[in-house]
């Protein structure tokens, strides 16, 4: 069953790999898309030491939206501004506002932890809880009070492994360990322990850094398939992934955005001269 | 290519001296390698060597306090001596002559009352002066044992005791042995037919204190020990943890939070009769919880164990993977679900370890017990923490501090309890470390 479903994958995959002309054919909108994340004038700090500088940024709802760029540019930075991850940073200072379907995250009266259950989180080592499987989906669950009976808890748990593409490989044993599985396993067990708490938006840093090419052309795929309901953010190193996956993609270097647009444009067109240069391997 | 050939050319073409110079350096670099072998070799040889020689002089000295020399004694209770009067009530019962009817049983045993007064007094001092107390429990137990002969295993002299364990030589002069001549005779005729026999002592650890080691006892200070550790668990850890937690996870990173730090770090090295002058002036003086109370022992132990729970829980929750808790948050938990829900469990080896670390400490803890007044002879068992009771640390070292002969064997067969229950204590540490670690 994993073979098969891996092979069907990888074969387009790989095709697309050599080929950005392609994915512009492949990735084209045909309408516009109203607008899920608006970020205004973001900066970070921290401490001292300034890590973002003014990030505008408007990311379109149900697509797949990627951050690149050199490392240290402050990518993930602004993907845990979306989540307020860096609140749990004591030093951490944010400016600027991001909004989601309009309201500003950063609003005093909004609750924190409400709004991380509406933006899931998925990070580049994959960090299941030392939980069985089952119970690493059906925590956030739990906690929000999501399902009101175990049967209901049960469907969720095997809802949320199919849409991560999991559930084949796990179904016979929900009550075994979730460190037990193999990387790109627990990679995508994150992802459903990610969707299982129905979010809106999904934030990925660097999902398949830790990965097979084959662990990672699943899990590609599977961001894919997720881009009809969900608005996801991913940061990634790979120009490849990043041409592949996503539709619009946002160039970030030195806590700036340099250049932020259309994939298909970026990489077939870059208009500024360093996305140039980083799109096509001079530095970075 | 180019790069990596000429580097392998300038391998090959190192110069003569150079070579030399290279082979030396790896001679000497595993000359030290082994020589440091060899430190830590003896070093652990030589910290093996002392262990041995500690365990085997306390073990060598402490096994004869597990028996005790017992005589067995066909007693007849004379309801004459017990119950003249047949009522059958217990506090008068308690009155009664058993030494007496002892002493008849045991001239039965030997051949008759002898006449001579002195000859008597070394028949009677065969028996322990704490077999009264034996026939007496035993009576109390079971009235209608009144008007029968039974045998009973009563205890034997201290000195008996001391020559039959080979601590008195019967070889040296009569004048100046404790054990005289016509007792040795007794004694001899008794274990001939069996009725003088080394039993297991296990008045070891159900007597109270008394001032004749054939009936003295670890009784009290086992109680008070257990009442001490159980307060201990009690305060020390929920009080330890919450601190941690707080202190790690919530506490503001500031001057006072620093200040507190550094004041725990430092309470951990404040030598322990310290809290015992501590537990003086607060508890008895002040709040003026009862003297030698075990209460006052546990709330002093709670203190002194205190900084160690707290530091190993902080440990504990700083070396739990940064990873868990943003998977936690990611989800949506808060701060307090996330460390309830994942930090703690995770944590809990950690913190298990170094709780129990901290009560073995307590438990083997002398100094601040004699501060508050728990070096006292008690013959009463304690039934709550507020009465009197000793510790076994401070039994301990208040046998090691008697002079009869038997109180020696006794503090080392006591400090072997103590031992073994630190050795229990430790192993249930291990335990439940390996298994919580091991559940994934
Ligand atoms: N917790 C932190 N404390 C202090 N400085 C930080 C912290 N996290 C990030 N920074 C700094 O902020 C800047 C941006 O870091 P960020 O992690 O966002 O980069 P990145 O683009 O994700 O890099 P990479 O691709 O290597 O993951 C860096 O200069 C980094 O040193
Ligand atoms: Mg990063």
């Amino acid at each position: 069953m994993v073979a098969t479903h891996v092979v069907e994958s990888k074969a387009p995959m790989l095709e697309q790999t050599n080929d950005l002309a392609e994915a512009e054919t492949t990735n084209v909108e045909p309408a516009e898309k109203s607008t899920k994340i608006t970020s205004e004038d973001v900066c970070v700090y921290y401490g001292e030491k300034q890590a973002l500088f003014g990030i505008d940024l408007e990311i379109p709802e149900n697509s797949v939206t990627s951050l690149i760029g050199p490392s240290g540019c402050g990518k993930s930075t602004y993907l845990r501004c979306i989540n307020r991850m860096n609140d749990v940073i004591d030093i951490c200072r944010v400016t600027g506002t991001i909004k989601i379907d309009g309201k500003d995250i950063y609003d005093p009266s909004l609750d924190v932890v409400e709004l991380r259950a509406r933006i899931g989180m998925v990070f580049q080592k994959p960090n299941p809880f030392p939980k069985s499987i089952y119970d690493n989906i059906a925590y956030g669950p739990r906690i929000h009070g999501l399902t009101s009976n175990k049967a209901e808890l049960d469907e969720l748990v095997e809802n949320s492994l199919i849409k991560a593409g999991l559930w084949n490989e796990v179904k016979d044993r929900l009550s075994g360990p979730g460190t037990g599985l193999s990387g790109g396993q627990q990679q995508r067990l994150c992802i459903a322990r990610a969707i299982a708490t129905k979010p809106e938006v999904i934030l990925m840093d660097e999902p398949c850094s830790a990965l097979d090419p084959i662990a990672t052309a699943t899990i590609e795929e599977l961001i894919d398939e997720l881009r009809s309901n969900y608005t996801i953010v991913i940061v990634t190193h790979s120009m490849q992934q990043a041409a592949r996956v996503s539709q619009r993609t946002a160039f970030f270097h030195l806590g700036k955005i340099i250049e932020e647009g259309e994939t298909t444009q970026i990489f077939t067109n870059p208009q500024n001269e360093k996305t140039q240069d980083y799109i096509t391997g001079r530095f970075g | 290519m180019e790069v990596q050939e000429e580097m392998s050319k300038d391998l090959s073409t190192h110069s003569a001296a150079v070579k030399r110079r290279m082979s030396q350096r790896l001679k000497k670099r595993q000359a030290a390698e082994k020589r440091f072998q060899f430190y830590g070799l003896a070093a652990i040889f030589i910290g093996m060597m002392f262990l041995v020689i500690l365990f085997t002089t306390i073990i060598g000295k402490g096994w004869p306090a597990f028996l005790q020399t017992s005589v067995l004694v066909n007693v007849n209770l004379d309801p004459e001596i017990i119950d003249p009067t047949g009522e059958r009530n217990v506090d008068k019962m308690m009155q009664a002559n058993y030494t007496k009817i002892a002493r008849q049983g045991l001239y039965a045993e030997l051949g008759g009352k002898p006449k001579n007064r002195r000859d008597r007094k070394l028949m009677h001092n065969l028996l322990s002066r704490g077999v009264d107390v034996q026939i007496r429990d035993a009576v109390i137990a079971d009235p209608s044992l009144i008007g029968k002969t039974v045998p009973i295993w009563l205890y034997a002299h201290g000195n008996v005791d001391a020559l039959l364990k080979g601590a008195i030589d019967r070889n040296t002069d009569n004048s100046s042995r404790l054990v005289k001549d016509k007792q040795i005779a007794w004694m001899d005729k008794l274990v001939a037919e069996d009725k003088m026999v080394k039993r297991f002592n296990w008045g070891l650890f159900t007597h109270p204190a008394s001032s004749q080691p054939e009936t003295a006892g670890l009784g009290v200070a086992l109680i008070g020990t257990f009442f001490m550790v159980i307060i201990v668990l009690l305060l020390a850890i929920p009080i330890g943890v919450a601190a941690a937690v707080y202190l790690e996870e919530f506490a503001p990173k500031n001057r006072i939070t620093d200040v507190i730090e550094v004041n725990i770090n430092n309470l951990a090295a404040v030598p322990s009769i310290v809290f015992g002058l501590l537990g003086l002036a607060v508890f008895i003086n002040f709040m003026g919880l009862p003297r030698s109370g075990s209460i006052v022992g546990g709330l002093v132990l709670a203190l002194m164990t205190l900084p160690t729970i707290i530091i190993a829980t902080r440990a504990a929750l700083r070396a739990v993977s940064p990873s868990i808790r943003e998977g936690a948050y990611g989800v949506g938990a808060s701060k307090m679900q996330t460390i309830f829900h994942h930090v703690l469990p995770l944590a809990f080896p950690g913190i298990m370890t170094g709780t129990i670390i901290g009560i073995v400490q307590a438990v083997g803890e002398t100094a601040p017990l004699l501060m508050i007044g728990m070096v006292a002879f008690v013959q009463d068992f304690p039934t709550t923490p507020m009465e009197p009771a000793t510790a076994l640390p401070v039994q301990i070292y208040m046998w090691a501090t008697s002079a009869e002969r038997g109180f020696v064997e006794r503090t080392a067969g006591a400090t072997m309890v103590l031992l073994a229950g630190l050795f229990i204590l430790n192993a249930a540490a291990v335990y439940l470390r390996r298994k919580y670690e091991r559940k994934w």
